[in-house]
């Protein structure tokens, strides 16, 4: 079928006589004033109330790259990352394993979840580090062999009590991302003599992703700030280090705030990571990709010194 | 292929042949015997009010629905099983998909693959599947979305085409597996009707060059014009069969007559 495009142009020289704007006065919305004083108002007073209150700021600064600090910063990043890493790895099995016609694996599954995602994190992190008290020894025959307390690190409880805990969230996360992905998806591959693995592999889970990333961004940030209470089973980390140093230095208070702004530092960088992410796995979802950061600040100038497209 | 009888009694120029096929979903029975034969290179064209089991005949045929009862056969073999003396043995998922690289199928929802372009839609399949080369599969798929006349959107996204550039990249999908039997379901129900005529363009191409095709279709005249067997099937049986043109000029059937004479 051969459609004719001849399309009828205007002349292109004069850009066409559009209808008059309308100019008209645009409603005051007096409330907005009021409720925008009210909240600067009460800002300014908790802001004020803190900085004149009973605490040493400049301590802040003082111990704010000191070398504990610092190595507590990495310490906290290194277990937040290696956790998630075991969280997404065994979530996505769980989730798999729940989804598949086997009824033993997805009751298994259902089984696990249930147990990790109903007792508290701070509780399994106390059961892991006093495990010792159930295996004497750790044997797995002409490989390895050693008594369980010199085997269980601190490193190691940490990162089994967080990252087997996150594993039954993000088998949650993944699985309602599985499921959002249309059926004809499956069946289209699978008329194509794609196998079950491969389906999953290469169209199911990239479609996915675009659903299980920001909820698993929200664990990320839970998870750095999770690590703190790691301090329970000996190993340091940022928060335990701030505290030693309040401790020693007789500034308590003011290193939990500088606790704080680590964190605050940390999951804020985070959650530029996991802006780009998600544009990654949204290509062919939309027309147009939303703009970057930058590409927005640009915009805004632009819109701000009155320049109108 | 010789003309010589298989062992399974089917005659070897049958592309697909069905034999009393039922199925059922739980207590609602869609298809109450199927008794047909597509025979090789002919477009075979499945008419019928929508419930009355059209689309579901067609989905057993690669396999995608179990068949409760009857035999199916493609290319002489029976779908999803193996026989042997007689007892039926189910075939593994493997098998299943080996057999249905031979199959391709084209959905009324496209289903093309979102995140990816036009172009690694139908080379998917073959470096996937088959293993073919990255290179050798990207050449392919250039001339099989040349051939639907789509070769300028090879970088385009699916959400970026039209519905009908949509249904005409699945094609070439399909396509790109070099199937033996071509299974439309509703190709352009889902379109604009402006969108219809370019698929059906790429369909009757398909036809031309000696696919073989079957085709469940609302569109009567594309039947009329191209296909070269029909059948009207309502409530799970197939009511009347023959030659496109005599059934639909002249259809024998009270309840084929009803049909028509509200969709012509």
């Amino acid at each position: 079928m051969t459609v004719d495009t001849n399309k009828t142009t205007g002349p292109a020289d004069t850009p066409p006589a559009g209808p008059e704007a309308i100019k008209a006065i645009p409603v005051r919305h007096y409330g907005r004033y009021v409720s925008a004083v009210v909240a600067i108002a009460l800002f300014v007073a908790i802001v004020y109330a803190f900085a004149q209150g009973n605490i040493n700021w400049s301590a802040v600064p003082d111990y704010f790259f000191d070398d504990r600090i610092i190595t507590g910063v990495w310490k906290t990043l290194l277990l937040t990352v290696l956790s998630m890493v075991i969280g997404i790895v065994g979530g996505i099995l769980l989730a798999v394993m729940r989804l598949s016609r086997n009824p033993v694996t997805s009751t298994i599954a259902w089984f696990y979840i249930w147990f990790f995602r109903g007792t508290p994190v701070l509780v399994q992190l106390v059961v892991w580090f006093n495990l010792g008290l159930v295996f004497t020894y750790i044997n797995l025959g002409p490989i390895y062999k050693d008594y369980w307390s010199s085997f269980m690190t601190p490193l190691l409880t940490a990162l089994l009590g967080l990252g087997l805990n996150e594993a039954a969230y993000m088998a949650e996360i993944c699985r309602a991302g599985l499921l959002s992905v249309d059926e004809g998806q499956t069946e289209a591959s699978q008329a194509l003599g794609m196998s079950h693995g491969r389906t999953l592999r290469r169209i199911v889970i990239p479609q996915a992703m675009r659903v299980i990333v920001p909820p698993t961004g929200n664990e990320v940030v839970n998870m750095l700030k999770t690590t703190s209470l790691v301090s329970v089973v000996q190993y340091p980390e940022l928060f335990r280090y701030a505290q030693d140093i309040g401790q020693v230095s007789g500034a308590p208070v003011e290193m939990y705030f500088l606790a704080a702004a680590w964190y605050l530092i940390l999951t804020s960088i985070l959650s530029v990571g996991q802006y780009y992410i998600e544009r990654y796995y949204a290509r062919g979802s939309s027309r147009t990709l939303p703009p970057t950061p930058f590409q927005k600040i640009k915009a805004n100038m632009l819109s701000l010194s009155g320049y109108r497209r | 292929m010789t003309s010589v009888e298989k062992t399974d009694g089917t005659s070897a120029n049958a592309m697909v042949k069905s034999e009393g096929v039922h199925k059922s979903f739980g207590p609602v029975e869609v298809l109450k015997g199927i008794d047909l034969e597509v025979k090789s290179g002919e477009v075979f064209c499945l008419i019928g009010p929508s419930g009355s089991g059209k689309s579901t005949f067609l989905r057993c045929i690669n396999h995608l629905e179990k068949v409760n009862a009857g035999r199916l056969y493609v290319d002489g073999e029976l779908v999803g099983y193996r026989q042997k003396g007689d007892k039926l043995y189910e075939l593994k998922d493997s098998e299943v998909a080996l057999k249905r690289r031979d199959i391709g199928m084209v959905f009324q929802r496209f289903n093309l693959f979102p995140h990816m372009t036009a172009l690694e839609n139908v080379m998917e399949a073959p470096v996937q599947v088959k293993g073919s080369s990255k290179a050798q599969a990207r050449e392919r798929a250039g001339q099989l979305l040349e051939r639907v006349g789509l070769a300028d959107k090879a970088a385009s996204y699916p959400s970026q085409l039209s519905g009908g550039q949509q249904q005409r990249v699945a094609i070439a999908r399909a396509l790109a597996m070099d199937p033996k039997l071509m299974l439309f379901d509703e190709p352009t129900s889902a379109l604009d009707p402006e969108l219809v005529g370019d698929v059906l363009d790429v369909m009757r191409d398909l036809a031309e060059s000696g696919m073989t095709m079957i085709v469940v279709t609302h569109e009567m005249g594309f039947a009329r014009e191209v296909g070269d067997s029909l059948v009207f099937m309502d409530g799970g049986v197939v009511v009347e069969s023959g030659n496109p043109r005599d059934v639909l000029t002249n259809p024998q059937h009270e309840r084929t007559q009803s049909f028509l004479s509200k969709v012509l």
